[in-house]
């Protein structure tokens, strides 16, 4: 089967932070991604987890895009612009697709 | 003096309490006791709705009177002014930094309404009344603190906005909405709108808010044991002498009004405690480089369990001294 070049982009960023993270991707001409929750991890700020969350703004997502090679640049401006100063990783993977009209 | 120290047994005795000291306990000795985020949350809604509503009946019974517009600016300034003290100390008592100061500040002008809502179930259980706009006041003061926190960062030199999404998260939060809301339609359908929903709203609510300070307690434990090492004893001391502070402001406010002397008790539980929801979510927003770690550690794991335990039975005793109620 005939497979297509793209890019994975997986940012992991604070749940309070979701919101303006994807208006900002979609901004970006991003058209669409996924959300997954985060149960809890370690990192430069300490360990933390889910349970230990009084509310859901205090946990953690990964937000989840599969986009064309060339759109990568201005969605990782736009995505910068919002993560910079917050707690948060973002890491890029090359994928394949096998319907790259969806992307 | 024997007065405070009866009611503060009693309060430590009570299934509330204990119910919180065994969910602290729990996350303590790191059980695998869990309440479900959807029951939690669940749980949160029917306590905000039933607060509300039954401070808007109180309204409908007794009709408003001069005081409430008095109570409303007075919650209005003293969440915005507490910062300020809270700041204050926390330069004399602690060394952190004038970032992590004011996010902690930001955190002792607004207020908890979990504190405020078993305030409430403990004034109840002595027959004290108290006016039932309280529940407005508690929503006019979780915002202002937000704002004066902010404007002791910028103070500082580093130039800090308010965007507009943020102050329409902070004002539209879902608990301020329900509070409010369930006021308005407590207020609107009165005695007879409680008649109908009593049983629902009412004979339950200690129940409810014992399984969710059971929570509160396993949430108040896991923090403390994943902050370990976060307070010195400086900060530690701040938790604690903030909200007797906080509290005199309260009382001091409070007997200027002629609250009665439920309503004293309320003012002063709202003056001592220290939001642990919304004001931690807009920080993390407008300043992501403090560190939450520190002001959910004092917020939740220091102060919160102070006033439970020790902070409301001794407002209430210095409330009933002060007023002769």
């Amino acid at each position: 089967m005939k497979t297509h070049k793209a890019k994975r982009v997986v940012i992991t960023i604070e749940a309070i932070m979701q919101k303006r993270l994807t208006n900002a991707l979609e901004t970006s001409g991003v058209t669409g991604y996924s959300i997954l929750p985060v149960l809890g991890g370690s990192g430069r700020s300490g360990a933390w987890s889910r349970d230990g969350q009084i509310s859901r703004a205090n946990g953690m997502v990964q937000v989840i895009c599969i986009i064309k090679p060339e759109r990568l640049d201005g969605l990782l401006d736009a995505a910068f612009d919002v993560v910079d100063k917050h707690i948060g990783v973002v890491t890029i993977s090359d994928v394949e697709v096998v319907r790259a009209e969806r992307f | 003096m024997a007065d405070i120290f009866d009611l503060a047994a009693t309060n430590l005795l009570s299934p509330v309490i204990l119910s919180f000291v065994l969910g602290l306990l729990a996350a303590l000795g790191r059980s695998d006791l869990t309440v479900p985020e959807a029951a939690a949350k669940a749980m949160s809604i029917y306590l905000l709705f039933a607060i509300g509503f039954k401070g808007g009946v109180a309204v409908a019974a007794n009709g408003l009177d001069a005081t409430l517009v008095a109570t409303l600016v007075a919650g209005l300034v003293l969440s915005t002014v507490l910062p300020f003290i809270a700041f204050g100390m926390l330069r004399v008592l602690t060394s952190l930094s004038r970032v992590d100061a004011a996010a902690v500040a930001g955190h002792y002008g607004s207020i908890s309404i979990v504190t405020f809502v078993a305030a409430t179930s403990v004034l109840e259980g002595r027959g004290i009344s108290s006016e039932g706009y309280m529940v407005a006041v508690a929503a006019v003061m979780e915002a202002p603190a937000i704002l004066s926190a902010l404007w002791l960062v910028s103070a500082g030199g580093s130039g800090r906005r308010m965007d507009g999404e943020l102050m329409r998260e902070i004002m539209l939060n879902g608990s301020i909405v329900l509070l409010v809301g369930a006021f308005f339609i407590g207020m609107i359908t009165g005695a007879d709108g409680l008649a109908k929903i009593s049983s629902f709203i009412v004979a339950p609510f200690t129940g409810v808010l014992c399984l969710f300070l059971l929570d509160m307690g396993l949430v108040a434990g896991r923090g403390l044991r994943e902050a370990r090492g976060v307070l010195n004893f400086g900060a530690v001391a701040f938790g604690v002498l903030m909200p007797l502070a906080g509290s005199v402001l309260g009382l001091i406010t409070a007997l200027l009004i002629g609250l009665s002397p439920g309503g004293v008790a309320l003012l002063m539980v709202l003056s001592a405690s220290a939001s642990y929801i919304a004001v931690p979510a807009a920080m993390r927003v407008a300043l992501p480089e403090a560190n939450p770690s520190v002001y959910l550690t004092l917020s939740l794991g220091v102060t919160f369990p102070f006033n439970l335990t020790i902070g409301i039975p001794l407002y209430v005793a210095v409330s009933q001294a002060m007023t002769g109620g």
